[in-house]
């Protein structure tokens, strides 16, 4: 195939967006969404065919650049590009972005039928399967931080679908100004690093043996690499992104959106972008800024952990769900922070491949809530209850997502999880010991999530829950299909960090623990949740006071509440305010009422009063009279 | 017999005279008389010439030509002064000075 | 010829104003004029980049001399750089849309038509003009008009504004004309003094005289650029002002304050802008931050508008002052950019404010649902106005940030990391008000029985936002017309 086809995967939805988004109160909504169906459907053939004939390319595999235009110069060496970069994992990419796009977008078909704003939120999402497919083909990080950007507007448009509800607005707004927060190290760590090495370009600046870059890790300021320094900044944009602690709070908020929104956006695509950057930089990062690694893995899994537990509290469906997204993209960076370059990557491969796995569970979760959420017009758990009666279908699908993200063999999580939990081990074991039992944790609470919808007690609804359209379950049954086999795929051999490939084999120890733990947190959530218990309940009350700070997410909203509302709003901004327009205003305002006040006092000397301007005068004159005396006596 | 007069007791007298004209100007609201220490000050002046004239330049005559100039404009300047006078006093019916001070606009 | 006619258009239909017999007739004659002033504007645009192409890299093109008063040297010389043309191009864009969003003035239009006319002739004959006098002199033909609209065609405390814009935009006049005579008796072309730019620039001043004229010329054309603390008018003054006399101020009278810093301050006395730049980059990245931070705290829709800019212009004096060119470039675009972006707002404010009658925020709400058409707008220079990608903001700050951190010391990159800080509370800000205003359940019962967007407001609209596009997606052309004219000025 003829790889500058490749421009079409991401200027068809590119297309659709731009039809959909000026005609937005022309087009009949039937058109509007067959149209953006079908331009993402063309990307998603091209994408998989791209994938086809690069991987079927000998190894090692190399970089390509397809297309290259110059967009922006800035001086006569640094200059941004335009243009679409293949390698493994762009490829990869491709492949996720455009199939789960695909999946949604029919879903929506289904989901959104109906809604108002239909030609709007078609145009939105076409909006954002363009950004994010320009972000992973970026050849250059400044092209990636556009589309970075891109993206995040799609997300804030789309989390604010529902503009007339004051929540949705808020949780958009959060989301992008948690984000850009983040962006901004992004965008300084960018700086840094162009500044030093003249380039934007990956290739170049991922070249480890690129000297302008081992020149950086000599430069130090307040003891630290400014290489380690331009990275960690850069990282910090990704931890936006990826809803890592502490920029995590948007994520949960985040599900204010459209179901399948948050089933794209928020669960498959966008979030894992911080993921690919660092995946992206990886080359340059595991030889010259080892620390900035560690910070990842630190950084990862503490969210790993930390996000699973407030999992295991939380009572609206798609809540649970954000908050596993977020300890899901924890592994991955735990991986990435743990792996080593070459033979030892084998950390690199198996973050890539739950990627990649992931986006097929964890959007079908998100579709499967969907599903349900359609028919309840509900989002909390305690309200539903015995729903596999009246969605025998959804329930089969989910119960394979559930199974496939508590890693449960065969089921693809699980094959990418036992990779994880091999690299985690090889690097230290306090951070296998996190991953296991935050593997346990996922089984219990994915699990506590199922059993609370799908049995439990048998409620009689007030309108009977019926299962959903084929349009919506077609979607979902092929993310099934893909939860099950994807964990065959032999990914070392396509997605490794040297793009050599790399031998992978289920580690039988490992497979055990994680399997073992696994099953007993399916266990316990079945002991828990199967029929109605008194145990859940009676723990929570004993736990007390930590048990609603789990339940409240550890404070963190209301911390950067505190800090955003009664320091900058209050502390800041008011003050600031207020001293512009009295400060320094009021020396402005201050200048003028002064001259008038001389003035008004100097016109008391022009009286009318004929007397007056005489003694004014005859005063004068005695005056000059004695000066002139006295000088030239 | 005017030469026993030394030059100081007439400017002594003038001096009086200006200031006795100045002070009835400043101080008199009646226009009339303010119009009067005027002319006390014009012939003050008068005086001054004539007498540094008479003691200091005796072969001229330059200061008698310019105390007769200057009674000249006196008198027409009175004339003047006295019509507008009339005319304030029909239009504002006084002359008393604080009253006009229309003119500062 | 085709630089003539920039000036005479306008003000020709100044005077054909005169004589029409109804508002319509104004209009119809405003707009017609205005249209011409467009297209012509867009041809020199055109034949300039045509001109280039051919390969004359003459530092100014289309130059003329017409002798005005010689026994003081001073004649009418004009020629234009890529700058030049681009806010050329920027003046007849916000013009052409101002005239459309004043569409609906029926208080004295005539004299209000010809005004604004008037400033905006004043407007182009001083982005042409390269003598030193003559630009000062369109530089004041610009201001003067502001107070008569302000203060007769303005509303709330409009006396106060018009009287307190004025005088401040006076104090920095006074402060320029010294500036531009000293500038001036201390020149000396072939034994006489001379106000021309090129041949002062050809020329090495004292640096005892730089030290006391860059100050000078800085300020002065600073006070109208919103340099911090001197940009106190600017709040007032918009608030006050009448639609179209907030855009064209906000989006080109403002501009002249940073082409004048760039063409005369720092072409003129390099030495002393390198020397002194560090003040005035702490004042600019205070403006940067402050304004940003001051917005937050406003509920008045102008107010809002007002802070920003006074942020963004920061941006641009702070462009100018890193003295290279990718910054001054970046300073350059983020005039054009935020002379469209901030005349779209003033006019969408404008749109607005005729159908609620309040600009306080939090009196409205959901706009989006009944006036969809203007509150996409809004949404769109909002998102121009917080830096997105693919509209005009974005290339433009980005040039400047990429430029400043090209300064290796810390008190650059300090203040330079203090400036890209900014774009969070852009952010903040922004989506603040485009949550309150257009999101949200509608407020006010009454605001369901808006007439829609009628077509002159969608042409000034449309036409602004065709701008912001442009620049945002193919931006190359643009920064390289700019950065090939500032070789002469930096180099």
């Amino acid at each position: 195939m003829n790889p500058t086809l490749t421009i079409f995967i991401i200027l068809l939805p590119f297309a659709a967006f731009v039809i959909n988004g000026l005609l937005s109160n022309k087009l009949p909504h039937k058109t509007a969404g067959w149209l953006a169906v079908i331009a993402i459907g063309i990307s998603t053939i091209l994408s998989w065919q791209t994938a086809v004939s690069y991987f079927l390319q000998s190894e090692p595999y190399i970089r390509q650049l397809v297309v290259n235009i110059t967009w922006l110069r800035f001086t006569e060496t640094l200059q941004v590009d335009m243009g679409i970069l293949l390698d493994p994992i762009s490829v990869m990419m491709l492949v996720v972005i455009t199939t789960v796009s695909l999946m949604v977008f029919v879903y929506s078909l289904g989901y959104m039928q109906g809604e108002k704003g239909f030609v709007r939120y078609f145009a939105f999402l076409s909006l954002f399967s363009f950004s994010m497919l320009g972000l992973v083909v970026a050849t250059n990080l400044f092209q990636m931080y556009m589309f970075w950007e891109l993206v995040g507007v799609s997300s804030y448009l789309l989390i604010g679908y529902y503009y007339n509800k004051p929540e949705a607005v808020a949780a958009a707004k959060k989301a992008f100004i948690v984000t850009r927060f983040a962006d901004f190290g992004f965008l300084v760590g960018i700086l840094i690093l162009s500044y030093y090495t003249g380039t934007f370009d990956f290739i170049t600046i991922t070249n480890p043996e690129n000297p302008a870059i081992i020149s950086m890790t000599g430069i130090s300021f307040m003891g630290i690499s400014v290489l380690t320094w331009a990275v960690v900044l850069i990282f910090m944009g990704g931890a936006g992104k990826s809803a890592m602690f502490p920029l995590h709070i948007w994520l949960p908020d985040a599900m204010e959106g459209p179901t399948p929104v948050s089933a794209l956006i928020h669960a498959a695509t966008m979030v894992v972008a911080g993921v690919f950057l660092v995946a992206r930089m990886f080359p340059v990062v595991v030889f010259h800024a080892p620390a900035a690694l560690d910070v990842v893995a630190f950084i990862g899994a503490f969210t790993l952990l930390f996000a699973a537990i407030i999992a295991c509290t939380q009572t609206d469906i798609k809540r649970i769900l954000a908050f596993s997204t977020m300890s899901q993209i924890g592994y991955m960076m735990l991986a990435l922070g743990v792996s080593g370059y070459g033979h030892e990557g084998l950390g690199f491969t198996a973050s890539m491949f739950h990627l990649f796995t992931h986006a097929f569970f964890k959007a079908l979760l998100f579709l499967g809530a969907g599903s349900i959420i359609h028919a309840l017009q509900a989002n909390d758990i305690r309200q539903m209850g015995g729903l596999r009666k009246y969605q025998p279908v959804t329930h089969i699908l989910f119960l394979i997502a559930c199974l496939a993200i508590a890693g449960i063999p065969p089921f693809a999580g699980f094959f990418s999880k036992d990779e994880i939990l091999t690299a985690a081990l090889a690097s230290h074991t306090v951070y296998f010991g996190i991953a296991t039992l935050a593997a346990a944790l996922t089984a219990f609470y994915m699990f506590r999530l199922y059993f609370l919808v799908f049995w439990n007690n048998e409620r009689t609804y007030a309108h009977t829950p019926h299962e959903s359209p084929a349009i919506m379950l077609i979607p979902m049954s092929v993310l099934a299909g893909g939860s099950v086999v994807a964990g065959f795929i032999p990914f070392g051999n396509f997605v490794t960090s040297d793009l050599k490939s790399l031998e992978t084999h289920v580690h039988l120890n490992v497979a055990v623990i994680s399997t073992a733990v696994a099953l007993a947190g399916i266990t316990i959530a079945w002991l828990f949740y199967k029929r109605k218990s008194e145990i859940p309940d009676t723990i929570a009350a004993r736990l007390g006071g930590l048990y609603q700070t789990i339940y409240r997410k550890f404070y963190i909203d209301e911390i950067y509440l505190f800090i955003t509302k009664r320091i900058i709003f209050n502390l800041v901004s008011q003050p600031l305010a207020w001293f512009d327009r009295h400060i320094i205003d009021g020396f402005m305002d201050l200048t003028a009422t002064a001259t008038n006040w001389i003035s008004a006092e100097l016109k008391e000397f022009q009286s009318g009063q004929l007397q007056k301007y005489a003694y004014i005068f005859l005063s004068g004159v005695i005056l000059i009279v004695l000066v002139v005396l006295y000088t030239y006596s | 017999m005017i030469d026993q007069v030394p030059l100081s007791h007439v400017l002594s007298v003038s001096s009086l005279m200006f200031f006795i004209g100045a002070y009835g100007f400043l101080t008199r609201k009646n226009l009339v008389t303010m119009l009067i220490g005027v002319e006390l000050m014009l012939n003050a002046v008068n005086i001054n010439f004539v007498a540094f004239d008479r003691y200091l330049y005796p072969s001229g005559i330059n200061g008698h030509f310019f105390a007769l100039f200057i009674i000249a404009i006196a008198a027409a300047e009175a004339a003047v002064a006295i019509a507008i006078f009339i005319n304030l006093y029909r239009n504002i019916r006084s002359i008393d000075v604080e009253e006009v001070d229309k003119m500062k606009y | 010829m085709l630089l003539i006619a920039l000036i005479l258009v306008p003000t020709l239909t100044a005077l054909a104003i005169v004589f029409a017999k109804n508002s319509k007739q104004v209009k119809v004659m405003a707009a017609a004029g205005m249209s011409i002033q467009l297209v012509q504007s867009l041809y020199l645009l055109y034949v300039f980049l045509a001109e280039r192409a051919s390969g004359n890299t003459e530092p100014v093109v289309f130059y003329q001399r017409f002798p005005w008063y010689n026994s003081l040297n001073i004649s009418f010389d004009i020629g234009v750089d890529g700058i030049s043309v681009a806010m050329i191009v920027l003046t007849a864009i916000v013009i052409f849309t101002g005239i459309f969003a004043s569409w609906e003035v029926e208080d004295q239009y005539k004299e209000f038509f010809i005004s604004l006319i008037v400033l905006a002739t004043g407007v182009f004959g001083f982005f042409i003009s390269l003598d030193l006098f003559v630009m000062f002199l369109f530089f004041e033909l610009a201001v003067i008009p502001m107070y008569l609209l302000i203060g007769i065609w303005g509303s709330g405390k409009k006396e106060y504004s018009a009287m307190k814009l004025t005088l401040m935009l006076m104090a920095g006049s006074a402060l320029l004309v010294v500036g531009i005579l000293g500038i001036y008796f201390n020149s000396d072309s072939n034994g006489h003094h001379s106000f021309n730019i090129l041949e002062l620039a050809g020329q090495t001043f004292s640096m005892n005289m730089q030290r006391i004229f860059f100050p000078l010329t800085f300020i002065g054309f600073g006070v109208i650029g919103a340099l911090f603390p001197f940009h106190t008018w600017s709040p007032d003054g918009h608030s006050s002002a009448p639609t179209a006399v907030s855009m064209l101020h906000a989006g080109v009278l403002m501009k002249l304050g940073g082409y004048g810093c760039l063409k005369v301050a720092i072409w003129l006395m390099p030495q002393a802008a390198n020397e002194l730049a560090w003040i005035f980059l702490i004042l600019t990245s205070i403006s940067v931050i402050y304004g940003a931070l001051g917005v937050i705290a406003q509920t008045d829709l102008k107010y809002i508008n007002a802070y920003s800019s006074v942020s963004h212009c920061g941006l641009v004096l702070f462009g100018l002052l890193m003295l290279n060119k990718t910054a001054t470039t970046g300073a350059v675009i983020q005039m054009i950019s935020h002379g469209l972006m901030t005349a779209l707002f003033f006019a969408l404010i404008g749109m607005l404010y005729s159908r609620t009658h309040t600009r306080i925020v939090h009196e409205m709400g959901g706009l989006m649902k009944v006036l969809p058409f203007l509150s996409v707008c809004y949404v769109l220079a909002g998102l121009a106005s917080l830096g997105l990608p693919g509209l005009s903001g974005f290339v433009a700050e980005m040039t400047i940030f990429v430029g400043a951190f090209q300064h290796p010391d810390w008190f650059h990159r300090f203040i330079t990391i203090v400036a890209v800080s900014s774009i969070v509370v852009t952010a903040v800000y922004i989506l603040r008000v485009v949550g309150a205003l257009l999101m949200g359940p509608v407020k006010n019962d009454d605001h369901t029985k808006f007439h829609p967007a009628t077509w002159y407001e969608k042409l000034a609209t449309v036409t602004l936002i065709a701008g912001i596009v442009i620049i945002g997606i193919a931006p190359l052309w643009l920064s390289d017309m700019i950065m090939d004219s500032l070789s002469a000025i930096l180099d």
